[in-house]
């Protein structure tokens, strides 16, 4: 273990670096440019490519080109280029290809507050693109666990053949902690063809949900398109067979959800009161939790690590014995539809503001404490 | 009654294709098959990347490493596989749509960047596969869905716009002229850096019916050769007689340009090598 003082932005890149990154496309775009800066200097001594693209279109287009001919990519951008990548993000879901994108969450819609947090694209990071799919998205809420998440999704994303969605915010992207670096990580590679060229079919579903994936140049010639397409990787509008494929495009999440979602529960044992938060706003909330507690509240903290797949089960079962469930965002009302969905909206309080700043403990605290 | 690089490189699964009688795109593609086969090239190393419309249907005829990906975003995906294995040999075929509208930005960028890629435009003035809607080729005057009075605006002229944006190799062909877009081709290939092959081409039924051309494949050709000029014979050329007319015939052959994973494999060792 080595001891560093990093920006959570540097840990994404420092994460990516250990995690196996080869091929990095980006464009400038505050509060997220520091990550493509970082990557810029450090890349090229592990062997890999950094491309400052055109605009951010291009470079979600570049690093899926690169996934396709075997490399672990990534881009990172903010606001209105979160909005811009959309398209190729439904193209990864779509052809399968190991991608990860990350967003750093700045106050929108539009131009917005460039320089100002907000969870404004928590619900466009799963439903951002047209059609229908299902996305892997991870919300760190602090320095080490950037780092620790953005080797997650690479892993995630080469496990499950599909673009890792890392959101992140402002004010966790930008501010340092010491982070203990491991010497090692696990990293997970994608599955090669088990069979011989000739007998390859690239979205083959004998070997399970998520096919194996050769690289272009490896002697596998396929077809890869955006269009509804069977086994072959070739185009098709046969009803039944886009219904496969879409259905296997969403199984793979939905399935193996267990195994991606994850929750941190913070004195949710004998809790009355539960605060459902996600990254900074999960920290301002376990400060409350905890002067709550000093007060005699039995308050207890809900914090999905991976936003999506949401954390059906987790909430059900850790919610049954809630009086409220307090819901707390930087933004107009995200997030607790999903809450909603799940528990209903009976023990449910919402609050959240889009105006820039960052939800204190005190205001969580005082807004419970006038509600109760 | 398919020749043998036919049967070599196409998927004749595949077909028929979904290009209509009389199109050109079909004659682009066999004379890209025919240098592929003459250079020998590996074909398990050739990747050949499309965007959207009638054109990007070609990768899925073809027994290459094959993407289709969104419109106007081709050279974007080739950017990434060239730079991520550069051993590929990448060929980018785009629409006069593709290309030079949606697609303007990335385009005038790879020109610049000046990485191997080879470009294709299958130029045929007008958006078929939507139905004949205006392009950023369509001729001043010409008629369109989209511009049923005619089109009012200024065309681009691709070869034009790929020599001020900085790409190395710069010809332009048709699919009437076909041995010397053999050659075009080849030689695009064969460049170590961004090659742009614009490609004059037919859309009898998109273009050709709407601009008195009727819907017959051999008139629409015949078109394509009246407004072809070689270049030589055009830089002769008053601007009166200029008019309409297209150059065609190589541009810039310029080898002296540092090509970008060439210069970006020699940093790596550089970097590599001081820690």
């Amino acid at each position: 273990m080595a001891k560093k003082l990093l920006s959570g932005n540097e840990a994404i890149g420092k994460g990516a670096l250990e995690a196996g990154l080869q091929f990095y496309g980006g464009y400038p775009i505050t509060p997220s440019s520091d990550i493509a800066e970082y990557i810029a200097r450090e890349l090229p001594k592990y062997g890999g490519i950094f491309i400052q693209m055109e605009d951010e279109i291009g470079s979600a287009g570049s690093i899926i080109g690169a996934s396709l001919a075997g490399k672990k990519s990534m881009t990172a951008t903010s606001g209105p280029g979160i909005s811009l990548m959309q398209e190729h993000i439904g193209f990864a879901a779509m052809v399968e290809a190991p991608t990860v994108f990350v967003d750093i969450m700045r106050g929108g819609p539009s131009t917005g507050l460039p320089t100002f947090p907000s969870q404004g694209d928590l619900l466009q990071a799963k439903w951002g693109t047209h059609g229908d799919h299902e996305i892997i998205v991870l919300y760190p809420n602090s320095v080490t666990e950037c780092f620790y998440q953005t080797v997650r999704a690479f892993n995630l994303a080469e496990k499950y053949r599909t673009p890792v969605i890392i959101l992140s915010d402002e004010i966790i992207g930008h501010m340092r902690e010491m982070v203990d670096l491991p010497e090692k990580v696990e990293v997970i590679n994608r599955r090669m063809p088990e069979v011989k060229p000739d007998k390859f079919k690239p979205y083959d579903t004998n070997f399970g949900d998520v096919p194996p994936m050769p690289p272009y140049g490896s002697g596998y010639r396929y077809h890869t398109t955006g269009l509804v397409h069977d086994e072959t990787g070739f185009p098709t509008h046969n009803p039944k067979k886009s219904q496969a494929l879409i259905s296997r495009l969403v199984n793979k999440i939905r399935k193996n959800r267990d195994d991606i979602v994850e929750v941190d529960f913070e004195y949710m044992d004998d809790a009355e009161i539960g605060i459902f938060a996600l990254g900074p706003v999960a920290r301002s909330a376990l400060e409350a939790v905890e002067e709550l507690r000093n007060n005699g509240v039995k308050a207890g903290l809900i914090r999905p690590k991976v936003v999506f797949p949401f954390c059906d089960k987790e909430l059900m079962e850790s919610s049954k014995n809630l009086k409220k469930l307090y819901v707390f965002e930087m933004n107009m009302g995200q997030i607790v539809n999903e809450v909603e969905r799940v528990i209903g909206r009976e023990k449910i309080e919402w609050h959240g503001k889009s105006n820039g700043e960052i939800i204190t403990p005190d205001e969580i605290e005082e807004y419970i404490m006038g509600r109760k | 009654m398919y020749t043998e690089i036919a049967r070599k490189y196409l998927r004749l699964d595949k077909f028929p294709s979904i290009w209509c009688p009389g199109c050109g795109h079909g004659i682009i593609l066999a004379s890209i098959l025919r240098t592929i086969h003459k250079l020998e090239l590996d074909r398990n190393k050739v990747v050949m990347v499309s965007g959207i419309g009638c054109s990007g249907r070609t990768p899925g005829y073809v027994d290459f490493n094959t993407l289709h990906t969104t419109h106007g975003r081709a050279l974007s995906f080739a950017t990434g596989i060239k730079l991520a294995n550069p051993e590929l040999t990448v060929i980018v075929v785009m629409g006069d749509g593709d290309a030079a509208a949606i697609g303007g930005n990335h385009f005038i960028h790879a020109c610049r960047r000046n990485i191997d890629l080879t470009a294709i435009i299958y130029n045929n003035n007008i958006y078929g596969m939507t139905g004949g809607q205006v392009s950023p080729t369509t001729p001043f005057g010409a008629y369109a869905t989209t511009a049923p009075y005619g089109q009012f605006e200024t065309p681009f002229d691709i070869a034009r716009l790929a020599l001020g944006a900085g790409a190395t190799y710069v010809a332009r062909g048709t699919s009437y002229h076909v041995p010397m877009l053999d050659n075009l081709i080849k030689k695009g290939i064969q460049h170590k850096g961004l090659s742009v092959i614009d490609v004059l081409t037919t859309c009898p039924i998109n273009f050709g019916r709407r601009n008195k051309l009727s819907s017959d494949g051999a008139k629409n050709l015949k078109y394509i050769e009246s407004i072809s000029v070689p270049r030589s014979k055009f830089e002769k050329m008053n601007d009166d007689e200029r008019k309409g007319k297209y150059p065609i015939g190589i541009f810039r052959e310029d080898d002296s340009m540092p090509e970008l994973t060439a210069v970006y494999r020699k940093k790596l060792e550089e970097i590599r090598r001081e820690g």
